[in-house]
């Protein structure tokens, strides 16, 4: 029996949903191969975060301590490389997140554990783990094999999985103390900027109206949002709009932005590249209006419309208007 | 204020990729350009420079054709180079990339080391994190904003929900990403003198590198195999007559979406 180790991610006090996903690729493995699961939680004021992994593992490891109250990959490595010596889990899995990706590859290094990031399956066979990955933008799906080893490292696709089920009895908790820190914190976090705290989350939406390039211009975000809020959605967007800085960020979908699942996603002028359609796994319908019948978003699209997206914009909003 | 730019030679975005079925690697005998997340590290380094004074080189490692990828970032006003080409490097994964390129940097003199948020072909992004790691100095990556101050850099980091700024001492290690700035074309002047700029070639045994730790043989991943997925099946798709609209509307409310 060997370990199956997560490590968690969270913001402002708040568990981010690829947590509960690896979760639940961890649980499935672990199923299937009779081994343990085990979630490691760093940061600073963490009791709230702990009951909501309690019943969805075997062990939840807490390091909770002021010095960690913000992300640092180089102590948080540290820390990880230092209970990866310790607890010598087969597996380990990181999110393929803004914060993990600087994580991951500093504890291969710590390790020496073979790492395959951004991956969409992992497999064990026997001691051995395989990663099914998609590269060439998607292009492609990989299967990459490990060199053998003590342990593994993965990071995993946001999306790739279903949050975890609260199936458990209530897990052991284990608080190590910390390892002596040979590093001092290196950078000093100032704050954070336009995160969007109290405004509706994305991610939660049942329904999405979302602009990309093809909406045309910036004053066309006004009746967008306005058509949001008749159909009783909310608004989001492809990077470009965001690049374009005509959108905060969190209102973002896509690998750089935010995985979302709605039931309706109303893509405006998306073109549907691979990075912004890996953020919508698990969507239930998607509706596409582009100018270009070729752009990849009908490739995914259950209904598609082939026309000029700003006056069609204007169309959507009297009809909207019409039936609410 | 000394600066090393990491640049990679990838297939041009709109070439088609080929793979081959031996080894699973890219067919690069195609055209191939500087990777487009690249030319905004470049960018970035010079307008440090531009600010701040230095030198600016270009660290690349890739195959003899990746010279032409490098000398873009020469005409774009680098001003010298090191790429590091040996047939012992073909398949390194990110780890065994990021031992060369650390290698490399240690052989020359830097405040900062820029690199582009990615590769468009691996597109793992994490090649940075292992460089930082292995050179023991501090990562700010994904980048939307650099401010050198003194010996100390102001950065904003982009996450997906919105932004963190930190303060770092150098010297650091960054990524940044697309949109930070607007990367200026070569001039035909800057293109001319690319040409006489230094561009020291070295190869494994030059950088003292173990080849037991690179190439794939050296990696600790490798691609078993490899898939085209089948299409996803297309639903319906309309013309839009003038009625799109309504037939939109429509369509959500007999799903009952709406």
């Amino acid at each position: 029996m060997a370990e199956i180790m997560v490590v968690a991610e969270h913001r402002e006090g708040e568990l981010r949903e690829i947590t509960l996903q690896m979760l639940h690729k961890a649980a499935q493995l672990s199923g299937e191969r009779g081994h343990q699961t085990a979630v490691v939680l760093l940061g600073s004021g963490l009791e709230g975060l702990v009951d909501q992994v309690r019943d969805r593992t075997d062990t939840v490891v807490v390091y909770d301590d002021s010095r960690l109250e913000h992300f640092d990959p180089g102590l948080h490595a540290e820390i990880l490389a230092a209970l990866i010596a310790q607890r010598a889990p087969l597996l380990t899995l990181l999110g393929h997140t803004p914060w993990s990706m600087d994580l991951a590859p500093a504890l291969a290094v710590k390790t020496g554990y073979p790492l395959a990031t951004d991956c969409v399956d992992i497999l064990l066979e026997g001691d051995r783990a395989k990663a099914v990955r998609q590269i060439y933008n998607g292009k492609i799906f990989a299967r990459m094999a490990f060199r053998d080893s003590a342990g593994y490292l993965a990071t995993l696709r946001a999306g790739a999985f279903p949050a975890a089920e609260r199936a458990r009895s209530l897990a052991e908790i284990v608080r190590p103390a910390l390892p002596a820190l040979s590093l001092p914190a290196t950078r000093e976090f100032l704050g954070y900027e336009e995160t969007g705290k109290g405004e509706v989350d994305i991610a939660q939406a049942d329904l999405l109206v979302s602009v990309g390039r093809g909406i045309g211009e910036e004053d066309n975000i006004a009746p967008a949002r306005e058509l949001a809020g008749l159909l009783g959605g909310t608004l989001s967007c492809s990077r470009p709009i965001v690049d374009k800085r005509w959108l905060p960020k969190y209102h973002q979908v896509g690998t750089s932005g935010k995985s979302v699942r709605p039931k309706v996603y109303l893509a405006l002028g998306i073109s549907g590249a691979f990075q912004h359609v890996a953020g919508l796994n698990g969507t239930g319908t998607i509706i596409a209006v582009n100018k270009d019948k070729k752009a990849p978003i009908f490739r995914v699209a259950q209904y598609g419309a082939v026309t000029d997206v700003p006056a069609l914009l204007t169309a959507l909003r009297t009809e909207a208007a019409k039936q609410s | 204020m000394n600066i090393a730019v990491c640049v990679k030679q990838v297939i041009d975005t709109e070439a088609e990729k080929r793979l081959d079925p031996a080894t699973w690697r890219l067919d690069r005998n195609v055209t191939c350009i500087l990777n487009p997340y690249d030319e905004y590290a470049v960018e970035e380094a010079l307008r440090i420079k531009e600010a701040h004074g230095g030198e600016v080189t270009a660290v690349c490692m890739g195959p003899q054709k990746a010279e032409d990828a490098v000398r873009k970032s020469l005409a774009m006003g680098v001003d010298s180079a090191v790429l590091v080409v040996d047939e012992a490097l073909t398949g390194s994964d990110v780890q065994a990339t990021a031992y060369v390129l650390a290698e490399a940097l240690k052989g020359i003199q830097w405040d900062l080391v820029i690199f582009g948020v990615r590769s468009t072909d691996g597109e793992t992004g994490c090649v940075p994190a292992a460089v930082a790691e292995r050179l023991g100095v501090p990562l700010l990556s994904t980048l939307a904003k650099v401010e050198v101050q003194g010996s100390s850099v102001a950065v904003h980091r982009e996450t997906e929900q919105g932004y963190v700024s930190y303060e770092c001492p150098l010297p650091a290690v960054l990524s940044v990403i697309k949109g930070i700035n607007e990367p200026r074309y070569p001039s035909m002047k800057g293109i001319m003198g690319a040409k006489k700029k230094p561009l020291d070639v070295k190869d494994a045994s030059a950088l003292g590198l173990d080849t037991a730790q690179v190439g794939l043989s050296g990696s600790k991943t490798k691609v078993l195999s490899a898939r085209i997925p089948e299409p996803r099946k297309a639903g319906v798709k309309i013309e839009d007559d003038g009625t799109g609209a309504q037939k939109i509307v429509e369509f959500l409310a007999s799903q009952k979406l709406v």
